[in-house]
């Protein structure tokens, strides 16, 4: 049955986990292709080989590139893993902590403000410590901790001076003092498969910043949070990152939608990639 | 076994085995990101510089 499915898969680069991804489609006989990034185009109203595929699966390391992708497939009715939606709410901080609120899932105290003074006087309520992220950023760029109001003023001025428009819709998180690490999951569809601590001393817990991953003991309490998170964000295959609070408990700090695996599946010993393509091969079966 | 130059400091890179193309790799000498443009014949780039919207 699997046959006659024909798969997209849009990538930017081939890194392991899109080896391993590969491998098991090639495992299961699936009709796929490699779309670069780089070398597809899309006649917006005309859609033509595009509709061939019964499902693709979104792996751009640009979020741009696979959110305007993901926008243009989804309006050809073609559907993706995951879905544009989903890669909206995901792909942007501020998307991601409004998807939350709405849905009830704990998570840090953030504020966002559009000038500097604003900016200084929502930092000052919250209290030093705190984090500033850009909204639309990954692998631990550009996140600061400021400790005090000479910090913060010095940031926001360079942020607003030297970065783009986007630098400037500040997203100010409260910081949390994390037990030397973090925790990350992933969700397929409605199920956590499987959860790695991410420990480092620094408090950016992040691999690709060097964080060491150890495997997570999946508790029905760790669970129910990463699956209302995924939820939350409208579901799909996701990673969802959860602090320790240690009074509040698990905090989710941020959903992920083209999760990298490298650490997490060699860690935990589950074969993320594979359960990544049953994912996408049974969403292919919807439409097929 | 495949071999090809790096285009950054031209040393011999030996490939493993299993790289695939789109792949990056690391020039083992001058510690550039390579990316491989072709397995058949053998063709390497140097890897696109991270963008800031790059990231999961």
């Amino acid at each position: 049955m699997d046959k006659r499915l024909k798969i997209g898969v849009l990538y930017s680069r081939v890194r392991v986990e899109e080896k391993w991804i590969f491998a098991a489609m090639e495992r299961r006989g699936l009709d796929y292709e490699r779309l670069d990034d780089r070398r597809i185009y899309f006649d917006v109203e005309n859609p033509g080989d595009w509709l061939q595929y019964d499902a693709i699966l979104e792996r751009s390391i640009s979020y741009a590139r696979g959110l305007y992708a993901l926008r243009i497939l989804s309006s050809w009715g073609i559907p993706t893993v995951n879905t544009f939606a989903v890669a909206e709410a995901c792909g942007d901080k501020l998307a991601t902590t409004t998807a939350l609120s709405q849905h009830g899932v704990p998570q840090p105290r953030a504020f966002t403000a559009f000038t500097t003074e604003a900016a200084l006087e929502a930092i000052e309520f919250l209290g030093y410590p705190v984090v500033l992220k850009p909204v639309v950023g990954s692998w631990g760029r550009l996140l600061a901790k400021i400790n005090d109001r000479d910090a913060a003023e010095a940031l926001l001025e360079h942020k607003s001076v030297l970065g783009s428009y986007q630098h400037s819709i500040f997203y100010i998180q409260e910081f949390i003092e994390k037990p030397g690490r973090d925790i990350r999951a992933f969700v397929v569809g409605d199920r956590t498969i499987t959860a790695i601590y991410r420990k480092s001393p620094h408090w950016i817990t992040n691999t690709a910043r060097g964080a060491e991953g150890e495997i997570c003991p999946l508790t029905p309490d760790l669970e129910e949070i990463c699956a209302k998170a995924a939820q939350a964000m409208g579901g799909g295959v996701l990673a969802v990152d959860v602090i320790e609070h240690p009074e509040r408990g698990f905090l989710v700090n941020e959903v992920n939608h083209t999760l990298e695996f490298h650490t997490a599946q060699p860690t935990s010993g589950v074969d993320i990639g594979d359960m990544i393509v049953d994912y996408v091969v049974s969403v292919a079966q919807n439409r097929a | 076994m495949s071999h090809v130059n790096c285009p950054e400091c031209a040393a011999e890179i030996v490939l493993e085995a299993g790289v695939e193309a789109g792949e990056i790799i690391v020039c083992p000498d001058c510690g550039v990101d390579l990316e491989i443009i072709s397995l058949d014949p053998v063709e390497v780039n140097l890897a696109p510089i991270e963008e800031e919207d790059w990231g999961e």
